[in-house]
């Protein structure tokens, strides 16, 4: 995984709360079999509207979505993630994330940056009134900084180490496997077995 | 200290536990399909690994696949790569799999109780956020992301943060009429689609407890729609009745030694949750969505709700307003006079025999209502054999519904089973979210008996709305 340590870049106002994962990518999108080219699904329905704000020339090139509270709902489908990277954001910044969401983004190196809901609102201000607003988030400090205005932002620390090295999760998991060879040899035996199959 | 059942089953699975890191959880049961597997298999490729556990492992295919003419070769050539892929990835890996056509395939949710696999006291994962339903047997179980996928197929291990609880306590006995999806709906829309986030939910009360094993999995669906990564309903003789006997269940000796570990997981007394929730359930009547997410339902006696009046915070304002403009509704309509075209019985909310059972019930003797098309998809291939050995097709057939085959279908619409534009349905799955069911769809989120009593008035109805 890519290090995360520090993004500047342009960032896109969306005034939506509940943005499901149904919304990031539509199911019709999900079919292919590859890790990456997910971008054409990204907020597919609402990017056919030439008046949704991804399509304005003046947000053309962002990184940086600052969203309403409860984005990444619903779906575990890690497309979603995949759809925000592939086009090119790099942080997400919400009041609250859904769970699976997040944890998804954290593997993939997207950060989920939660900020208060009423400095959301001041950053939906600034970009609105100038698009052309960089928008710094350092995950070292905790902070986004844009204009003056300094936000601090919360996400745990096994998280940060993880961005911030780039780590992998399954070597750091299999570094334990007499642990859990050991685990295995306690489990107890009327725990079910799919092979051999019966039905 | 007092534990509750989600601490308990917790503790019996770390593998691992360090300061400053997340536990390191086992995984006794790991179910896969086509839509977010095949870039976990490729991960295990690419770094030459294996699947560590197959006999931990269980796969079908079920979001992709036809419900009509399923002995030919799916028409859409991107979703017929999926299935392939995941055949082929089983093969490769040594992984059970029930494809399309074979007796024990269907929806994911639906295959593992049936099967008897999914068990009291278990963690199960699968990469599918309803994972929570089997939750329902007092499992710990939570949908994963495919790299959570490839991790469990590697290691059949997660690092995971511990979460937080919530009890959810559903008093007095529910009103003939009101079932298990009334009763979740109605928590959604209490709580909130964030309310349950960074929890796992516990139902108790004495309605819960009264809910068939059908019931408490429709309840543990969709604890997800609340936020929550997992729902959990402590196993009672009503789990027990429903395991005994399974293909995979324990026999003999097992049996009496799981039966004695399962009936020591329930919450302790003394043990504190970190929130709690209390639902009336003697007052709980049928329950609809009128927006565009879960917790955008009222009982079926409301109006549409006005944005500018009936919600205080500005984003709950505007939230209303985009799904009213979504939805087409006006605010004030009484919500029994919305009209439908087309019911969707089904999913893994309420795709189950139960489920099939109550909405023939309702629909035997009747007609579905000129202009609406109702579609009866079972949740698996077993449900609809089942279904067929009582007859329960004929009477769907005779009231001029359709009678499917089994899968995921009209709940997301990734097979042919969509929503036109503009379309409105009324259904008994799991999210009523923009464009789910199909681009511009519409939809309101039912229990079964509405669905039935819906589809016969060709408006939001319950079945007390039909003349006797």
């Amino acid at each position: 995984m890519e290090k995360f340590t520090t993004h500047t870049g342009r960032a896109l106002p969306l005034r939506r709360s509940n943005v499901d994962t149904d919304q990031i990518i539509p199911a019709v999108y999900l079919k292919r079999i590859t890790r990456t080219g997910f971008e054409d699904g990204l907020f597919a329905a609402w990017r056919a509207d030439p008046e949704f704000i991804l399509n304005a020339e003046e947000y053309q090139g962002v990184s940086v979505l600052v969203a309403g509270p409860d984005f990444g709902t619903g779906s575990s489908r890690e497309h979603a993630v995949w759809a925000l990277k592939d086009y090119g954001f790099k942080v997400v910044l919400s009041a609250r994330f859904a769970d699976i969401f997040r944890g998804n983004s954290a593997k993939d190196g997207l950060l989920t940056a939660v900020l208060k809901q009423e400095d959301i609102e001041i950053l939906w201000k600034l970009v609105e009134e100038n698009p052309e607003l960089e928008v710094t988030v350092d995950l070292q400090a905790r902070e986004v900084r844009v204009e003056g205005h300094v936000f601090t932002f919360e996400v745990d620390d096994y998280t940060r180490w993880r961005l911030l090295e780039g780590l992998d999760d399954i070597s750091l998991t299999l570094r334990h496997g007499e642990e859990i060879d050991a685990f295995e040899q306690e489990r107890p035996k009327y725990k079910p077995r799919t092979l051999p199959a019966a039905v | 200290m007092p534990h509750t059942l989600a601490e308990k089953v917790w503790a019996d699975h770390v593998v691992r536990s360090a300061d400053g890191e997340p536990d390191l959880l086992y995984i006794d049961l790991h179910l896969l399909h086509e839509v977010t597997s095949p870039q976990a298999f490729e991960g295990l490729r690419q770094a030459n690994r294996a699947v560590r556990r197959p006999d931990l492992t269980i796969a079908t295919e079920d979001h992709n696949t036809p419900t009509l003419e399923i002995d030919k070769p799916i028409a859409d050539p991107v979703s017929r790569l999926q299935i392939e892929t995941l055949r082929k990835n089983c093969a490769d890996f040594g992984v059970r799999i029930h494809p399309l056509g074979d007796a024990q395939q269907g929806i994911v949710h639906v295959v593992g109780p049936q099967l008897g696999l999914t068990q009291p006291g278990m963690t199960v994962v699968c990469g599918d956020s309803h994972t929570s339903t089997h939750g329902a047997f007092g499992a710990l179980a939570f949908g994963i992301g495919t790299s959570e996928v490839e991790h469990v197929l590697a290691t059949q291990t997660l690092p995971l943060k511990p979460f937080k609880t919530m009890a959810v306590t559903v008093t007095g006995a529910l009103a003939e009429g009101v079932t298990a999806k009334d009763v979740v709906l109605a928590v959604i829309a209490k709580i909130g689609t964030g309310g349950g986030q960074g929890f796992v939910i516990e139902y108790r009360g004495e309605a819960i407890e009264k809910l068939s094993m059908e019931g408490r999995m429709t309840v543990c669906n969709m604890s997800i729609e609340a936020g929550a990564r997992a729902g959990m309903i402590a196993p009672d003789e009503t789990t027990f009745a429903y395991l005994k006997g399974r293909a995979h269940a324990p026999s003999g000796a097992d049996w009496d030694a799981a039966v004695a570990y399962w009936k020591t997981l329930r919450t302790e007394d003394g043990a504190t949750f970190d929130a709690e929730v209390v639902i009336d359930g003697d007052a709980l009547t049928p329950y609809v969505t009128w927006g565009t997410n879960p917790g955008q339902g009222l009982p079926l006696s409301a109006s549409v709700p006005d944005p500018e009046t009936d919600f205080s915070a500005e984003v709950d304002k505007t939230a209303a307003r985009k799904a009213l403009e979504y939805m087409g509704l006006e605010a004030g309509t009484p919500l029994r006079e919305i009209k439908v075209d087309t019911v969707f019985l089904g999913s893994c909310t309420n795709g189950r025999l139960e489920d099939l059972r109550a909405a023939a019930a309702v629909i035997k003797g009747r007609k579905v209502a000129d202009g609406v098309r109702m579609l009866v998809v079972p949740g698996s291939a077993r449900v609809r054999l089942e279904a067929e050995a009582e007859g329960l097709h004929e009477v769907f057939l005779a009231a001029g519904a359709e009678w499917r085959f089994a899968g995921c279908s009209m709940c997301l619409g990734m097979n042919p089973d969509q929503l036109a534009p503009g379309e409105r349905s009324a259904s008994t799955s799991n999210r009523n979210f923009e464009g789910r069911q199909g681009k511009g769809g519409r939809t309101h989120l039912v229990s079964p008996l509405v669905a039935a009593a819906t589809a016969v008035r060709g408006t939001l109805s319950s079945p007390s709305d039909l003349a006797a």
